[in-house]
């Protein structure tokens, strides 16, 4: 009844499950090499740089938020972000269908130019002016006085407009193209009573940033019209160039802001029309781009704009690294104490899951542009528990199996057979949870759940061909099999004092 | 260490037996407490929102000479609406909170910010969050805990057996819920760091629990042709056989997650690696407990209802007498039916 004498079966080859490990390690190696990846590609939090995410933003009028429309905005945007330069900027849209996020992460230190170059609609209107006065609003001094031909309504609005306050130079985007609108001037130094608008945005087909020759350092963007464009423009600046001011302005009107609102002295025939307005060459180039890509399909909530410098990105990484050192080190020390010389088989398993984690880094990072930030290095320290787990639930059921008085060969074996069971089942559920968290997540959380989730496929691997294997091997050493004290499996550290009374019948 | 290995061999063998299934009742009532006052905190305090959920700006500024009281100075002379928290971070870091700010006021935060310190705007991290931004990951948190332990119910109801999943779920829920109290009776930041922490809590409860309910499962096989044991004894025989598992997995998980939090709290002051680590930390200790002192009884308590485990109880009743003896005394040997009485193996490959 005790000890069953049935020869040991060996369940698998353990000699072919370690060549395989060693395959799979150089082949990771050899594509790192191939790809040319030398590094692992780090987040911005860890290296610093600008995120922003921009949401959708739900309005009553024609802008309905579409699948297909924050597609196209996703690569409008891409468009403008690549025409900063910046190498490694990345545009994705996170969740699905209508419900997503636009995330956008920009390395380096451009942040705020990163910032006003996506969150812009860029819808463009070309308004005739109707009435223009200073900024202020209420009845001071320089209250508007009412335009003739204007509603009563857009009079008491252009009245109370206070273009000093902020919050109404926060260019919403929202004018409607066929509205009488009052708006304010980018600077906030005027306001504008503006009539319907005569040309569009999509009649540009080009635009670009120039100096001026004769000016000293004068930026502007010069636009070119499609042929609608051009005839449009041509007719509006043929009606105006008659009439006394302000009504010969034609204003230029971006996300519901006055750029600049020159006086037309002359029609203009030719299909060109430049926007001036105290540009620097960056502001000019940024207003060429995004006018040149066309504006949004949808206005955008900046949801979260997040920017690290890249002392604090070096900070994190060195926390982080650090976090990972120390937890490795605890494990290693409580695995020693307690395992004693199986312990370093988890020493060694462990290390075998960080070299495959980090050669996986270092190929994903090539081949899905994986980067690794602050909390996907947090996932893989979690990690580690998980993953030591797993050799802990195969070793305590060694021993559960030896204090039956099994040998310790027959122990392995038939304790892999149960143990097997609860490890694929405990990662499973570890794995499912990974991936829910990534698909039900935005930003930092993806990048925790992707590591998580990979460290614990890697445990799985990990497990089956080279800890298994391993034990299977020096099972048949007489150091382990004969009880050493060091060995983990003395009879006193198993507990199995009366070898004899396992079962009776 | 070599004590709790003994210990182990004796919990496995029987011969010493924590009581842990029919003590039922007191776990349940120290849950109970907890998940009272848990409810009771979360509606006298609420949970401390960080400002991603509120919506907020924040700058943090790494300049040793600043003190807290400049920086103060430097934001309230702007005039910004609503309340502004500065707060000193590790040695040199300065950090200032405030409401939802457009970000043409947050401009002008930023700049005064960089005149005042005589810093470049680069090296100031700031973070702008809408104010509807919380909502939204609020929801896709929700979204994701309840698709969560759908998923896991059907993967445990297969794996294992239905009644097993609830019991695992019972479990993560009570868990999910002590851990949250905890959050509102202390009054930590809740950031969507710690809300990962939490989704990262349900999957480790559950692994703890498939490790327990596992070896229950291969206690309970045969347990009714055996009718020597109730299930309730041998699912208490099982929790025993795995205690020094449990407690050993606990361990190992918490040292990494210890690790975390020491660098995390201690190195960089506050951020992404504090409070994912806390809400772990307290998580796993929560989760071990469950796994031991909540979900196994709570399984048992399912299964004696069914009718094939009553008749069970009955046969085993009428063998003479309970075969689990009391808790932590070592077993009278040579009593015919004793402690070490625990179900046969057989039929293994």
């Amino acid at each position: 009844m005790s000890t069953p004498t049935k020869p040991v079966k060996t369940t698998g080859r353990p000699v072919r499950a370690l060549v395989l490990l060693a395959v799979l390690i150089l082949g990771l190696l050899a594509t790192a090499l191939i790809q040319g990846a030398t590094s692992v590609r780090l987040g911005l939090d860890l290296r610093g740089g600008t995120s922003v995410t921009l949401q959708p933003r739900a309005s009553n009028d024609s802008n309905k938020i579409t699948s297909e429309a924050i597609d196209q905005a996703v690569s409008i945007i891409r468009q403008r972000v690549n025409s900063l330069g910046v190498a490694e900027s990345e545009v994705t849209a996170q969740g699905s269908g209508t419900n997503r996020q636009i995330v956008i992460s920009v390395p380096g230190d451009s942040g705020r130019r990163v910032v006003d170059l996506v969150g812009q609609t860029a819808e463009l209107r070309f308004r005739q002016v109707l009435a223009e006065s200073s900024a202020l609003g209420g009845t001071g001094a320089a209250a508007a006085t009412p335009a003739a031909g204007v509603s009563p309504e857009i009079n008491a609005k252009f009245a109370t407009l206070d273009c000093t306050n902020t919050a109404n130079l926060q260019g919403t985007g929202a004018d409607a193209p066929t509205d009488v609108i009052v708006a304010c001037s980018r600077t906030g130094a005027s306001k504008y009573i503006l009539a319907p608008a005569e040309v569009l945005g999509q009649q540009v087909s080009k635009a670009s940033a120039g100096i001026d020759q004769q000016g000293a350092s004068a930026w502007y963007v010069l636009l070119t019209f499609n042929g609608d464009g051009t005839k449009a423009f041509g007719a509006l600046t043929a009606r105006v160039t008659s009439l006394p001011s302000p009504q010969n302005q034609v204003a230029i009107v971006l996300d519901g802001l006055v750029v600049s609102a020159p006086s037309i002295n002359e029609a203009i025939p030719s299909g060109n029309a430049q926007i001036t307005g105290n540009f620097s060459q960056l502001e000019a180039q940024d207003l060429a781009n995004v006018l040149k890509y066309g504006a949004l399909p949808l206005a955008f909530d900046r949801g979260e704009v997040q920017q690290v410098s890249p002392t604090l990105g070096a900070d994190q990484l060195e926390a982080g690294l650090i976090a990972g050192a120390l937890g490795i080190g605890l494990v290693f020390l409580f695995s020693l104490l307690y395992y004693r010389a199986l312990g370093l088989i988890t020493v060694f398993s462990l290390i075998i899951a960080a070299a495959l984690l980090y050669l996986l880094f270092l190929v994903l990072g090539e081949a899905i542009g994986f980067t690794l930030t602050l909390a996907g290095i947090a996932g893989a320290i979690v990690a580690i528990g998980i993953t030591a787990d797993s050799f802990i639930v195969f070793f305590e059921r060694i021993r559960d199996e030896a204090r039956e008085g099994r040998s310790l060969r027959s122990s392995v074996e038939s304790g892999w057979a149960r143990a097997r069971h609860t490890i694929i089942v405990a990662d499973m559920v570890s794995i499912l949870s990974a991936v829910l968290l990534y698909f039900f997540a935005v930003g930092g959380v993806r990048g925790f759940a992707f590591t998580l989730g990979l460290v614990t496929l890697i445990d799985l691997l990990v497990v089956f061909i080279f800890t298994k294997p391993i034990v299977t091997l020096i099972a048949k050493s007489n150091f382990f099999s004969s009880g050493h004290p060091l060995s983990g499996f003395s009879a006193k550290s198993i507990g199995k004092s009366h070898p004899t009374t396992t079962l009776e019948a | 260490m070599a004590k709790l290995s003994g210990l182990g061999g004796r919990l496995y063998s029987g011969e010493t037996s924590f009581n842990i299934i029919e003590r039922r009742k007191r776990w349940y009532s120290i849950s109970a407490l907890f998940i009272l006052a848990s409810i009771g905190a979360l509606v006298i305090q609420g949970l401390h929102l960080g400002i991603e959920f509120k919506g907020g700006a924040s700058y943090t500024i790494n300049k040793p000479s600043v003190t807290v009281e400049q920086a103060r100075a430097s934001v309230e002379n702007i005039g910004i609406p609503g309340e502004v928290i500065v707060q000193k971070i590790g040695d040199s870091k300065i950090r200032i909170q405030t409401g939802s700010l457009t970000p043409a006021e947050s401009q002008v935060v930023e700049n005064a910010l960089t005149t005042t310190f005589s810093v470049p705007a680069e090296s100031i991290d700031t973070q702008l969050v809408g104010p509807s931004w919380g909502k939204e990951i609020t929801k896709k948190a929700l979204y994701g805990l309840i698709a969560f332990l759908l998923a896991v119910m059907l993967f445990l109801a297969m794996a294992f057996e239905p009644k097993m999943a609830i019991a695992a779920i019972v479990a993560v829920i009570h868990d999910v819920f002590i851990t949250v109290g905890i959050y509102a009776l202390v009054g930590f930041d809740v950031t969507p760091a710690t809300v990962i922490g939490f989704l990262t809590i349900l999957g480790y409860s559950l692994y703890d629990t498939v490790v327990v309910f596992d070896k229950v499962r291969e206690n309970t096989k045969s347990v009714a042709a055996n009718s020597k044991m109730t299930y309730s004894q041998a699912t208490n025989l099982a929790v025993n056989q795995t205690l020094v598992r449990s407690a050993n997995t606990s361990i190992i998980a918490l040292l990494p997650v210890a690790a975390i939090l020491f660098v995390g709290a201690g190195l960089l002051g506050a951020g992404t690696l504090k409070d994912l680590s806390l809400a772990l930390f307290i998580g796993l200790a929560v989760g071990t407990y469950s796994s031991v002192f909540i979900a196994p009884p709570f399984l048992a308590q399912l299964r004696e209802k069914e009718p094939a485990m009553q008749a069970l109880a009955k046969r085993v009743a009428a063998r003479g007498g309970a075969p689990v003896v009391a808790d932590v005394k070592p077993a009278r040997p040579s009593t015919g039916s004793g402690p070490r009485n625990q179900p046969k193996r057989r039929g293994r490959k």
